[in-house]
């Protein structure tokens, strides 16, 4: 998108400067030190971050005396990691999918295999799962996927082919086929295709999906992350959507990480990982948990324990294997994803 | 014959010399511009063209071949081909109106027409996508007779057609206003009926503009992104278009495979236009008795 790529070009912009002060500012006295820092993001995350960004501000002056300029990219996470690949000098990256950190590690070595156990919980401080969005008073009845492949119900979802929603969407329902009919792999795929077929509209985004419900009123159900979900009726009171969480869905990690090559080059060691670090600390949490993403603090978890239903969530080791092994299998060109939207 | 020949060779002489005199730096402008248009149009076509090289025939063969890319080279073509022919007709319109009439507003209708082109596409295809959508201004008269347009082809060519009308309205408005009236006054004097006037007089004028503008409008519609993903609806081998294909090529970091799939776009666009190009100059020959 137009908006995302002006981010990137002013973030660029914004480094040369830096790089500028930087210069100027190592001439000068060493004191008064300006540190600078890039995270590179995933589209929707623009609030979050300008919020956390005050939160680590403050942190990281009280601790060290330091202030920190921090400048945001925001874009779909597999265009920014492309932009990493091809040498944007970002210190962090925090995205909403696990396949492009590791893109990182495959293909620019930028970081370790193992970067996933470099912070707890597979480094993902935060994390959603896919639910499901009705209008007012759920005339259709939804409860659980089974409701989604009737046949007078109208899924909008973004597209599995371009976004990583899609694919959380697609693997949520994987799983809970997989739940329901054991190793019967015939209804598994009966399933998924009675699931995708239908969709009349695949936006290539998660927003897109949300405007195509919300705004040009299409379809019955819309698929996308809890967070989102949660966010559209506070945004549209007026519309009396009613949030559903389904007793099984996917376990969608938002997994962050440093990128060594460029953290060593540019000197910015402690101040990046101490900026992901601190996304765990009580306070970082209460704020992820305001925008709807479900955190793993305790004292959290226990004040906002109503907003987000317990189920059965299930992490892509136990649909999938491995991401890679779904990459592979499912979203590949010619994968099972291509085979079920076969023309029927 | 000799006498014509020996008083046209001084003129052609003369008049060599003369553009000579008056823009000088033949050398130098066109060595800028070839540099030029080497930096920022062969280098990376090429390094287009060096990716995709790089599959193999085969692969490359499979890349483009695939029954779903296959599928979107249809509905794109077909799409812009809708798109173009409703823009040569219409376009023609509005540039005869903008030429040949005086109205209160003209030039802002002038200005506007050049909208698409300043209009960030993708705004060009949410706003259309709006509009058009079931519960939309034009959406819920069109959903009563019957017709759906946004999230479906039809609303592919509605795009495709908005953001490249201005090629041929731009294209036909010069030659237009250099058509004298008085070749179309003539020929009612002599009792030429209106429609023998467009037919004999001004559509043999205007035809290459048209076919040029509709060439660059088709060209354009085959690549456009923003404004068609919004409104497409995206469904597999229904409204699925090139761009997104490769698009969706570089979102499983398959670049070779996206580049394959744009050289062929690129190829298609460069022989048509080239094709146009040959075809208009021949054309343009016999008119003028060259």
């Amino acid at each position: 998108m137009p908006n995302s790529s002006f981010s990137g070009s002013k973030a660029r912009k914004g480094l040369w400067f830096s790089a500028l002060a930087l210069a100027f500012s190592l001439s000068g006295p060493a004191t008064a030190q300006e540190r600078e820092l890039l995270n590179s993001s995933y589209d929707i995350a623009r609030e979050l971050f300008a919020e956390y960004n005050v939160l680590f501000q403050e942190y990281w002056k009280e601790k060290t005396g330091q202030s920190v300029n921090i400048q945001q990219s925001h874009a779909g996470s597999s265009k920014q990691a492309r932009a990493i690949l091809q040498g944007l000098d970002a210190d962090v990256v925090t995205y909403n999918q696990v396949t492009d950190v590791n893109i990182l590690a495959e293909r620019g070595n930028l970081i370790p295999e193992d970067w996933a156990s470099r912070l707890p919980n597979n480094s993902s401080p935060y994390y959603s799962t896919m639910a499901f969005l009705v209008r007012e008073g759920n005339p259709k009845n939804i409860q659980n996927w089974d409701d989604l492949v009737r046949e007078d119900v109208e899924l909008i979802m973004p597209n599995p082919k371009t976004s990583g929603n899609g694919r959380y969407t697609y693997l949520a329902a994987l799983g809970y086929a997989q739940d329901r009919f054991g190793d019967d792999q015939e209804k598994i795929d009966a399933f998924l295709s009675d699931l995708l077929g239908p969709v009349k509209v695949f936006d290539s985004g998660g927003r897109g999906a949300t405007t195509t419900f919300v705004e040009r009123g299409l379809g019955d159900v819309l698929l996308t992350f809890e967070s989102e979900v949660n966010n559209i009726p506070e945004l549209n009171p007026d519309k009396n959507f009613q949030v559903v969480v389904p007793k099984v869905s996917f376990l969608a990690e938002f997994p962050v990480t440093w990128i060594d090559k460029n953290i060593e080059k540019k000197g910015t060691e402690d101040v990046a990982q101490a900026y992901l670090k601190h996304l765990y600390s009580e306070e970082a949490q209460r704020l992820l948990a305001s925008f709807n993403y479900r955190v793993h603090n305790e004292t959290v978890k226990k004040e906002v324990a109503e907003k987000f239903p317990e189920l059965k969530l299930m992490p892509i080791q136990d649909i999938a294997g491995s991401w890679e092994n779904a990459m592979e299998t499912h979203f590949a060109s010619g994968g099972k994803l291509d085979q079920l939207q076969r023309r029927r | 014959m000799a006498t014509t020949d020996t008083a046209e060779r001084p003129a052609k002489k003369l008049s060599a010399s003369a553009t000579k005199r008056v823009l000088p730096g033949f050398g130098l402008s066109l060595g800028i511009s070839l540099f030029f248009i080497s930096l920022v149009l062969l280098l990376p076509i090429s390094g287009l063209f060096i990716r995709a090289a790089g599959m193999g025939w085969e692969e490359f063969w499979f890349v483009i071949t695939d029954p779903r890319v296959v599928a979107s080279y249809k509905v794109t073509a077909l799409a812009a081909l809708a798109a173009s022919l409703f823009n040569c007709v219409f376009g023609l319109l509005l540039a005869w109106v903008l030429v040949r009439y005086e109205f209160p507003g003209k030039r802002l209708l002038d200005a506007i027409m050049d909208l698409p082109f300043a209009l960030p596409t993708a705004v060009a295809g949410i706003t259309l996508a709006t509009l058009f959508a079931e519960s939309g201004w034009y959406g819920q008269y069109l959903a009563e007779l019957g017709v759906e347009v946004a999230f479906t082809p039809v609303g592919i060519v509605v795009a495709m057609a908005f953001t490249s009308v201005p090629f041929v309205v731009r294209t036909v408005q010069p030659v237009l206003e250099e058509l004298a009236p008085e070749d179309e006054e003539a020929a009612m004097s002599l009792g030429a009926s209106d429609l023998t006037v467009f037919r004999k007089i001004l559509f043999p004028m205007l035809w290459p503009a048209v076919v040029t503008g509709g060439a660059l409008s088709f060209a354009r519609s085959l690549g456009e992104y923003g404004a068609v993903i919004f409104i497409a609806g995206n469904s597999p081998y229904v409204s699925e278009v090139i761009s997104l294909m490769i698009f969706v090529r570089l979102e499983e970091y398959d670049f070779p495979a996206a580049s394959a799939i744009a050289a062929v776009v690129m190829t298609v666009s460069l022989l048509l236009l080239l094709a146009i190009n040959v075809w208009q100059g021949r054309y343009l020959k016999r008119l003028h008795g060259g």
